[in-house]
């Protein structure tokens, strides 16, 4: 094995973000200059600079509630020749699962289509949509391969993934005929089976399931307001697939009012049970419904600084 | 007329070699079927594997776990199920280990049906896959010669089944009890077994249900009326 490079070459502005404690031996002495080679106090930089990719990526957010789940982005409005509303940053990967990111774009559009894929020869194999935690297993060992070779780099975005995997029985894809009339004997009572699913994946190949995800420039404040609903508790248990539709827009402009300059445009989409609005489908979430949401937004970010503004006349 | 061995059209241009065996290919000339019932899915077979008329094996085991309930009927090529049901083991094992839970009897139709229906031309294999998970209960699904899928509510296959249409559709009832589908099973098996020159020897069973797997055995010594082991 060759032995670690010695140059002499800084990283750029980023020693800030490195343990005070190391810096003999992490700065400037070649560690961050590939993947697949660990600096001494066992870190890959390379990753952790993808991750810095990811920090200054569109605020995405993802809720997941019992009826369903919802996925948003705040889209910054790059030039005013691009045309509202086109070009989304929501991928279907599957019927039944969508996945948002922030990061770089191209990076993104390169995980979505590998999802495709898998979801794809899932759905060859097994006659059957590929269940979500499957498909977060498979992109998570994918990402994971990018932070391994010399001739690679990660992944610059964190993906958030969510899908319904179906609730009801699941037939092989072009079966025909039937069981018996009375139906299939032997089932266990009482179980359910299938439901939400959200999951985080960041360019390390890490992942998690949540039942609330934010990542990209606004992520703090996201996640600040996405632990005030409760939604692994009676928040998640009593919230409907609309009401967090209009937490979703209202979190991204919460996100969003932390950095106020640019102009940006909500995108989200929606996944509910078969029995819901999309009937399992991964769907945009209709315009109406969006438009209500950002109104709702507006008027609660506008009534948040009305409250400040009280706040400074009592003084 | 000869139609040969090659599973061409014959020189008539009509007929078929249908099971296209080698010449002393062993062959599963076969009775097999498979019922759901109240609580599950019953696999039944005779045993008779043959060579041409000899008979090679007088107590086959044509009933094959590919999963801890989930299991098949062979008809056809002995080869050619062998190896189809060892590689849908394999994957319904693997299956298992990665997705952290037992596959259903979908899963498993789907993998049979793929090997099936891709190498059509080279199989000549007819299986019953019946199964029991504790999402669908008891299912059967058939794959005919070709490689088509059909789910069932009950299923009968093999050379002599024949014989045992009539029967079958006189005396099936959905949601019977274990008892009344082992006595429907066994009572199809025993006509297919008088009937066919190529159906014969013991009837072997398995019960799945959400007890797991029930082997039974019944000799003709005793009329087919006692349960071995």
């Amino acid at each position: 094995m060759v032995a670690p490079p010695a140059f002499s070459c800084r990283r750029a502005g980023s020693e800030s973000s490195h343990s005070s404690s190391d810096s003999t031996t992490s700065i400037g002495t070649g560690y961050d200059l590939s993947n697949s080679i660990f600096s001494p106090d066992g870190r890959n930089f390379q990753v952790e600079y993808a991750v810095k990719a990811v920090e200054n990526g569109g605020t995405s957010v993802g809720i997941r509630c019992k009826e369903g789940v919802v996925l948003a982005v705040e889209k910054v409005v790059a030039s005013k020749l691009l045309k509202p509303g086109a070009n989304k940053r929501i991928a279907t990967i599957d019927r039944h699962m969508g996945v948002v990111y922030s990061g770089m774009i191209p990076d993104g559009r390169h995980f979505v289509e590998r999802a495709r894929g898998e979801a794809r020869s899932w759905r060859d194999q097994y006659k059957t949509p590929i269940p979500s935690d499957q498909l977060a297993s498979r992109m998570g060992g994918y990402l994971q391969v990018y932070t391994l070779y010399q001739s690679v780099r990660p992944f610059g975005i964190t993906a958030i993934v969510g899908g319904f995997d179906s609730e009801l029985e699941a037939p092989v894809d072009g079966e025909v005929g039937n069981g018996p009339s009375v139906g299939a004997g032997g089932k266990a009572q009482g179980k359910t089976y299938g439901g939400p699913k959200l999951y985080m994946l960041e360019p390390s190949g890490l992942y998690w399931g949540y039942f609330g995800a934010a990542t990209g420039k606004g992520r703090q404040s996201a996640k600040a307001e996405l632990e005030k609903l409760d939604l692994a508790g009676e928040g998640g248990e009593n919230m409907t697939l609309e009401q967090a539709v209009k937490e979703a827009a209202r979190i991204i402009y919460v996100a969003h009012d932390d950095s106020k300059d640019k102009e940006f445009e909500l995108e989200m989409t929606w996944i509910s049970a078969s029995t819901g609005p999309t009937k399992g489908l991964h769907q945009e979430v209709p315009k109406a419904l969006r438009d209500e949401a950002e109104r709702l937004a507006k008027a609660a970010l506008e009534g948040d600084d009305e409250d400040e503004a009280k706040d400074k006349m009592e003084e | 007329m000869e139609f040969g061995t090659s599973g061409d059209l014959g020189h008539d241009g009509i007929h078929v070699d249908m099971d296209r065996l080698k010449k002393g290919e062993v062959n599963l000339g076969t009775s097999i079927m498979a019922v759901t019932f109240k609580d599950g899915v019953i696999l039944a077979a005779d045993s008779r594997t043959t060579t041409g008329a000899y008979i090679a094996n007088r107590v086959t085991d044509k009933l094959t776990r590919v999963h801890d309930t989930i299991w098949c009927c062979r008809s056809g090529s002995a080869a050619d199920t062998q190896a189809v049901a060892d590689i849908v083991q394999y994957h319904l094992g693997l299956y298992a280990m990665t997705n952290g839970q037992p596959p259903t009897t979908q899963v498993a139709a789907s993998i049979f049906q793929e090997l099936c229906y891709s190498n059509k031309d080279r199989l000549s294999a007819g299986l019953i896959i019946a199964g029991w998970d504790e999402r669908h209960g008891g299912q059967v699904y058939a794959i005919p010669l070709g490689g088509s899928l059909h789910k069932q509510p009950y299923s009968i296959g093999g050379s002599g089944s024949t014989y045992i249409y009539g029967f079958c559709d006189a005396n099936w009832k959905e949601g019977m009890n274990e008892e009344e589908a082992v006595a429907f099973v066994k009572g199809a098996l025993r006509e297919a077994i008088k009937w066919d020159g190529s159906s014969g020897g013991v009837i072997r069973m398995v019960v799945l249900t959400a007890k797991g797997a029930d082997r039974h055995l019944y000799l003709p010594d005793t009329d087919y009326k006692v349960r071995h082991m």
